[in-house]
C-alpha cells in the first residue's frame, strides 16, 4: 500500500524585545546563569506579570503578515505542569482565545534548478498564540543544574494545521516563517541559539484517505537539517511499523540527532492534565481597529511578494531574487542602490548578489575560522549578514556609483571588478579609485585608431578569417589593443574603429 | 480617651509625638515592652525585628525633630501579617514551607508605609497562607481572642486583630480574600477593612487567590484605618489589576454627620437561621441607631447570596492551588532530605511543607480544574460570580450603602470547627459576597454578646467609594461609641 | 451533579504534586466529597448566557512598554535556594526533557 504522510508542526520563535514578557528584565543569550533575573523571573511570593506591550504587537504584526484573523479580545491563561525550569509551576500562555487565528503561510518547493522557481503553495495556520519560555536545564551525572535566565522570555507558538506531506514541505515552511519573522524584525530565528524550536506531529494514512492516523510528537528540534532527517527517518519507521502489523502508539519521541533516529520517551506517568484557566493576574487585551490599523500600517512587505516584484518590476532573474530576497539587509541595501541609480536595476542586482556576496562571505570566513564555528551555514549566514552590511563601508550609493560609471562606459566591466574590491577595502568611491588610478577607458579614437593599425598589421591570418566571414576572429584583434592601451580602451569604441579598418 | 499609651489612637499618638511629649523611641519600646508582657498569653507575633524598628524609630524622631515628617504615621509601629513582603525580612506565610524565606524585596503597601516614616513592629500570625478563619492553621503559634484566651481569634489575619485589639501594635496591616480582614477585627472587637479590589496594590502580597485578595487595615478607629488605608492605596505599575484612580485624603474627608440622609440596605439573605441571636440583636440595634441618626433604611434582595461559598472555594482553591505550585522545593522553599528524584522533591517537600488545611485546599483547587470538572465547577462558578456581581450592582442602584452582621457567630472555642472544614467555610457567608463583587466593606464594633464577645457590623460600599463608606462607618462609630473598649489584659 | 460526587484523591494527589498517606487520603476524599456534594447548590441556578467573571472588574488593556530594568544580583537571586552549584540551582537528575 502506499501512504502519505500528513505532518504539522507547532514552531516556537522567540521575540526579539528589550526586557521580558511579563517583567521588565533583559533577555541576551549566553549570558552568565541567572544573571539576568528578578523576583517575577523566579515567582518569589507576591510578585506579579505585567504584559510587554512590544511582544503582543509584534505577534499580532506576524498574525497580519500571515493573514490570520485577529480577535478582539485575547486573553491570558495558566497551563499548570510542574518541571524544574518552570519557576511558577505554571506557564503563562493563551489557551481558547490567541492573539491570531487561521491564516497560512506560502512557501515555495525547491525548483528544478537554481534558476527556475519551484512550486508555491500556502500551508494553512491554526493560530498563533503568545507564551513565556521557561529556563534551561544542564545535564549532569548525578544532578541537573537551573538557569532561570531564558525563563519569562516572549514566546510566540504559531501552530500550523496537519497540512504538510514530506520533510522538504516542512523545510520550505520554516524557510518561509524564518524570511517573514526576520523581515519583519520580530526574530533572528537563530535556531542554535534556541531563538526558533519546533514540535513535530507525524502520522501516516493510505495514500487517498481522509482520516488522520496515529500521530506521534517529536518535540524541541533545534534545527532545519535536523527536522528534516527526523522527519524522513519516523515516515520510514511509521511505514515499516504499518507494514508489519506493528502498531503505532501515540506518543512523544526524542529526536537522537548522534545516532539519526528518534527514541520514544519513558511515558508520562499521568496523561497531560494541563488545567488551564484564565490567569487572575492578567487583564484581557482588546484590540481596537485603530491599533490594528497602526500595526498594519508599519508591516513589511512579504518576502515572496517582494521577490515577484523584482522580477516583474525591475526585471531580475529568479535566481538573483532568491538570493535577494532572504536578506531583509540585502534588500534594503539594493533599493538604497536603486535609489541613488534607479537606470539599470539588473547589473546592481547583479553586484550585489555576486560581487558583494562574494566579499562578505571572504569576511565572515576570515572573522569565523579564529572561532569554533558550530553554526549551520545558512542559518549562520543570514544573521551575521546583516551585522556585515551595516559595518560596510562599501554603501549602497557607493556601490550605484560604481555600476553608473561602468553603464557611461568609464570603466569596463573588468576593470570594474577590481574597483569593486578596494571598494569594499576601502570604503572610497568609485569615481575617486578611477580618477586616482587613472582608470578611465580611453575613447579617444586617433589614439586607438593608432593602436588599431599596429594589431592589424600584426594579425594578418585574424583579419583574413574575418574577412572570410568569422566574426569571431576580431576578438583577436581586441587583445593587443587592449594590452597597447593598458586595459583602458573602450570596447564600444573599439570595435567600429577595427571594423572600419578592416573594410 | 485611653490612658494606657498602647490603646491610644494613631491620631492621639500623632498629636502626642508632633508635640514631643513622647519620641518614637520611647512609643515604640512602649509596645515592645507591651508585647513581650503579653505576648505568652495572646501570641499575635510569628517575628520581630526589635533593632531595625528601634533604628526606623529614631530616624522618625529625627526627622520629627528637624521639621520634617513624613505623615501621621511617621514613627508609629505597625504590625505586618506575615504574607506581606518587607526586603531583609523573613516572609513565612505561617508555613514550615517558607519557615527560613527571607524576601529580597519589598511588597508595594509596605513600601508605601516605609515612605510615610511607618515603624515596621513585627510580623503577624496568620492561617498558613491566609487559608483560614480561626488563624488555627498557622504552622507556627496559636493566636488567641484578646477578649477571651479559650477563643479563636478569627482568621486568616487573626495575629493582626488580636495584636491590634490587645495594644500590641496600633495598627496593623492584613489580607482579605474571603474575610480574613473583617472577620477577625469583628471576632476582636476592632476595625478591619478589605478596600475595593484593585484599590491597594497586591505586589508583594503572597498570592492566596489572585481575583480575591487585598491587603487593608487594621486599625482601633475608623480615622486611624482611614489614615492606613490612604498611605497604603493608589495604583501601581507591577500590580495589572490595580486602578488608577486618584486617592483622596480619606481621613480629612470623614464627617460624623454622614449617615443623615443616607439610604442604607439590609438584606434578609444576610439574616438567616445561622446567624447567632446575640450577633443579629446587636447588628438589629446598629440599623436602628443608624436610622436614629437619619439614614433610611431599605430592604434590598441579594438572591444569590446563598452560592457564594461554593463559588469561593471553588474559585479560591482553583487559583490557590496554581498560585501556591511555586512552593515546590526547589529554589527558595523548604527541600524535602528524603527526595531521590525530581518527582519525589516535589511531593514530599510539599507533604512535608505544607500543613492540612493547605492541602486539602490544593487538593480541592486542582480537582476542580482538573479535565472533565472545570466546566461543572471552576466555569460554572465563574459565571454564578457574574450573578452575584449583578446582584450588588442591583442592590446599590437604590441604597449608598449595606449593613449585615461580619460573622454569623462571635469568636468560637479552639477546635470547636476543625473537625468539619465545611462547617468552617460556612462561618465565612457574609464576608466572601464581597470578595467575589470586587467592593469595599468595613468591619465596626457594634456591642458585645452577653459573654462579653465582641460583635462586627459590616457595611458594604460601592466600588472605589472608600471614602463614603468610611464616612458611613465613622458616623456609626462616632454615635455608637465602642472605640474605648478594650480587653481586660 | 446529581449523584454523590466523588473524588480520586490518587489522582489528584499526583497532579498537586502532594504525596499524602493512607490516613489523610480517607480523611481529605471524605471531607471533600462532603464538600463537593454541598457544592451541587451550584447546579440549580440557571446560568445560560452569563459570562463567567474571571476578575472582579471588567478592565482591558493594562500593558507596559518594553523598557529593560537592572537584574537582581545573582547573590540575592540564591540567598534563599535549598541547594545551589555553580550559581545555578541544583535538582535531581532530570530524565526527560518534555
Amino acid at each position: 500500500m502506499e501512504y502519505e504522510a500528513v505532518i504539522g508542526l507547532e514552531t516556537h520563535v522567540q521575540i526579539k524585545t528589550r526586557s521580558k514578557m511579563f517583567t521588565s528584565v533583559a533577555y541576551k543569550f549566553a549570558e552568565a546563569p541567572n544573571t539576568l533575573t528578578d523576583p517575577v523571573v523566579w515567582a518569589l511570593p507576591g510578585v506579579l506579570p505585567v504584559l510587554n506591550f512590544e511582544a503582543i504587537r509584534k505577534t499580532i504584526e506576524l498574525g497580519l503578515m500571515f493573514g490570520c484573523t485577529i480577535p478582539e479580545i485575547t486573553k491570558w491563561d495558566r497551563k499548570n505542569y510542574f518541571y524544574p525550569d518552570s519557576p511558577k509551576n505554571y506557564q503563562l500562555s493563551q489557551y481558547d482565545q490567541p492573539l491570531c487565528l487561521g491564516g497560512g503561510v506560502e512557501i515555495e518547493m525547491e525548483g528544478a534548478n537554481g534558476s527556475e522557481m519551484g512550486a508555491h503553495r500556502v500551508v494553512k495556520l491554526t493560530r498563533i498564540h503568545l507564551e513565556e519560555d521557561v529556563g534551561k536545564l544542564t545535564h549532569f551525572a548525578h544532578d541537573s543544574l537551573v538557569d532561570y535566565n531564558r525563563a519569562g522570555t516572549p514566546l510566540m507558538e504559531i501552530v500550523s494545521e496537519p497540512d504538510m506531506h514530506s520533510a522538504d514541505e516542512v523545510f520550505a515552511y520554516l524557510n518561509a516563517i524564518r524570511n517573514t519573522v526576520s523581515f519583519a524584525g520580530i526574530s533572528d530565528c537563530d535556531m542554535e541559539k534556541g531563538q526558533m524550536r519546533c514540535d513535530v506531529n507525524v502520522s501516516l494514512r493510505p495514500k487517498g484517505s481522509d482520516k488522520l492516523g496515529v500521530k506521534v510528537e517529536m518535540k524541541n528540534i533545534n534545527s532545519t537539517s535536523n527536522v528534516r532527517n527526523c522527519i524522513n527517518y519516523e515516515i520510514r519507521r511509521q511505514r515499516e511499523c504499518l507494514e508489519s502489523g506493528v502498531p503505532i502508539v501515540q506518543e512523544t519521541r526524542r529526536w537522537d540527532a548522534a545516532l539519526g533516529i528518534t527514541q520514544s520517551m519513558r511515558n508520562k506517568e499521568d496523561a497531560h492534565d494541563y488545567r488551564y484557566f484564565p490567569d487572575p493576574d492578567l487583564l484581557p487585551v482588546k484590540i481596537t481597529p485603530e491599533l490594528l490599523d497602526s500595526i498594519r500600517a508599519d508591516l513589511v512587505e512579504m518576502p515572496f511578494d517582494r521577490q515577484r516584484r523584482y522580477m516583474s518590476d525591475f526585471g531580475l532573474p529568479y535566481s538573483l531574487t532568491s538570493v535577494l530576497c532572504h536578506d531583509r539587509e540585502l534588500c534594503n541595501y539594493y533599493e538604497a542602490s536603486l535609489k541613488a541609480y534607479p537606470k539599470n536595476p539588473k547589473a546592481t542586482a547583479n553586484m550585489i548578489v555576486n560581487d558583494l556576496q562574494r566579499e562578505l562571505y571572504a569576511k565572515l570566513q576570515q572573522q569565523s575560522s579564529q572561532e569554533e564555528d558550530v553554526f549551520e551555514e545558512t542559518e549562520r549566514k543570514s544573521v551575521e549578514h546583516s551585522k556585515h552590511l551595516e559595518e560596510c563601508l562599501l554603501t549602497p550609493e557607493k556601490l550605484a556609483g560604481l555600476v553608473e560609471i561602468i553603464d557611461a562606459a568609464v570603466i569596463s566591466k573588468q576593470m570594474a571588478k577590481e574597483v569593486f574590491v578596494e571598494m569594499f577595502a576601502t570604503g572610497k568611491t568609485a569615481a575617486e579609485i578611477v580618477k586616482q588610478r587613472n582608470l578611465a577607458q580611453n575613447s579617444d579614437t586617433s589614439e586607438l585608431e593608432e593602436f588599431c593599425r599596429k594589431a592589424i598589421e600584426a594579425n594578418p591570418k585574424a583579419v583574413a578569417e574575418f574577412k572570410a566571414g568569422n566574426e569571431k576572429a576580431i576578438n583577436a584583434l581586441i587583445g593587443p589593443v587592449m594590452k597597447a592601451s593598458k586595459g583602458k580602451a573602450n570596447p564600444a569604441v573599439l570595435l567600429p574603429i577595427l571594423k572600419g579598418l578592416i573594410k | 480617651m485611653s490612658q494606657e499609651i498602647y490603646y491610644k489612637k494613631l491620631t492621639e499618638l500623632d498629636e502626642m509625638l508632633d508635640k514631643s511629649e513622647i519620641s518614637a523611641v520611647e512609643l515604640l519600646k512602649e509596645f515592645i515592652g507591651r508585647t513581650k508582657q503579653i505576648e505568652p498569653q495572646i501570641g499575635a507575633f510569628i517575628s520581630f525585628d526589635e533593632s531595625r524598628a528601634l533604628a526606623q524609630a529614631a530616624e522618625s524622631d529625627k526627622r520629627r525633630a528637624s521639621g520634617r515628617k513624613l505623615s501621621a504615621l511617621d514613627g508609629i509601629p505597625v504590625g505586618l501579617k506575615d504574607v506581606i513582603a518587607v526586603r531583609g525580612q523573613k516572609l513565612t506565610c505561617a508555613s514550615k514551607m517558607l519557615e527560613n524565606y527571607v524576601s529580597p524585596y519589598t511588597a508595594t503597601a509596605a513600601l508605601k508605609l516605609e515612605d510615610a516614616g511607618a515603624v515596621f513592629w513585627g510580623r503577624l500570625n496568620m492561617d498558613e497562607f491566609a487559608m483560614g478563619s480561626s488563624c488555627e492553621n498557622s504552622a507556627f503559634l496559636k493566636t488567641k481572642n484578646p477578649w477571651d484566651t479559650t477563643r479563636i481569634p478569627g482568621g486568616s489575619s487573626g495575629g493582626s486583630a488580636a495584636a491590634t485589639a490587645a495594644g500590641e501594635c496600633v495598627v496593623a496591616l492584613g489580607s482579605d480574600t474571603g474575610g480574613s480582614i473583617r472577620q477577625p477585627a469583628s471576632l476582636c472587637g476592632i476595625v478591619g477593612m478589605k478596600p475595593t479590589y484593585g484599590l491597594v496594590s497586591r505586589y508583594g502580597l503572597a498570592a492566596f487567590a489572585s481575583s480575591l485578595d487585598q491587603i487593608g487595615p487594621f486599625a482601633r478607629s475608623v480615622k486611624d484605618a482611614a489614615v492606613l488605608l490612604g498611605t497604603i492605596a493608589g495604583h501601581d505599575p507591577k500590580d495589572s489589576t490595580s486602578v488608577k484612580i486618584d486617592i483622596p485624603d480619606y481621613a480629612a474627608q470623614l464627617d460624623a454627620g454622614a449617615l443623615s440622609g443616607k439610604t442604607l440596605g439590609v438584606a434578609a439573605e444576610y439574616f438567616g437561621d445561622g446567624v447567632d441571636a446575640a450577633v443579629r440583636k446587636r447588628v438589629e440595634e446598629a440599623i436602628e441607631l443608624c436610622r436614629s441618626k437619619g439614614a433610611n433604611i431599605k430592604e434590598v434582595s441579594l438572591p444569590h447570596t446563598d452560592l457564594a461559598i461554593p463559588v469561593y472555594y471553588i474559585i479560591a482553591t482553583a487559583e490557590a492551588s496554581s498560585n501556591l505550585a511555586r512552593y515546590d522545593g526547589v529554589r527558595y522553599t523548604h527541600r524535602s532530605k528524603l527526595a531521590d528524584d525530581v518527582i519525589s522533591l516535589y511531593t514530599k517537600s510539599r507533604a512535608e511543607g505544607f500543613g492540612e488545611e493547605v492541602k486539602r485546599r490544593i487538593i480541592l483547587g486542582s480537582y476542580v480544574l482538573s479535565s472533565g470538572y472545570y466546566d461543572a465547577y471552576y466555569l460554572r462558578a465563574q459565571k454564578v460570580r457574574t450573578l452575584i456581581r449583578r446582584d450588588f450592582e442591583r442592590a446599590f442602584e437604590s441604597v449608598d450603602a449595606i449593613l449585615t452582621p461580619t460573622s454569623p457567630t462571635p469568636a468560637f472555642k479552639f477546635g470547636e470547627k476543625t473537625a468539619n472544614p465545611l462547617a468552617m467555610y460556612l462561618s465565612d457567608i457574609c464576608t466572601i459576597n464581597v470578595n467575589l463583587a470586587g467592593l469595599p466593606g468595613i468591619s465596626v464594633p457594634c456591642g458585645f454578646t452577653p459573654e462579653g464577645l465582641p460583635v462586627g457590623l459590616q457595611i458594604i460600599g460601592k466600588a472605589f467609594r472608600e471614602s463614603e463608606l468610611l464616612s458611613i462607618a465613622y458616623a456609626y462609630e462616632q454615635a455608637a461609641g465602642f472605640s474605648d473598649a478594650h480587653p481586660n489584659l | 451533579m446529581s449523584d454523590k460526587p466523588t473524588i480520586d484523591i490518587n489522582y489528584v494527589a499526583k497532579l498537586a504534586r502532594i504525596e499524602l498517606d493512607e490516613n489523610e487520603k480517607a480523611k481529605f476524599s471524605a471531607q471533600l466529597e462532603q464538600v463537593l456534594d454541598y457544592f451541587k447548590k451550584l447546579s440549580e441556578v440557571n446560568v445560560d448566557g452569563v459570562e463567567p467573571s474571571a476578575h472582579a472588574h471588567s478592565i482591558y488593556n493594562v500593558w507596559r512598554d518594553d523598557i529593560p530594568t537592572a537584574a537582581m544580583p545573582v547573590e540575592e537571586a540564591l540567598m534563599n535556594a535549598p541547594a545551589k552549584r555553580d550559581n545555578q540551582i541544583v535538582v535531581p537528575k532530570v530524565v526527560d526533557e518534555a
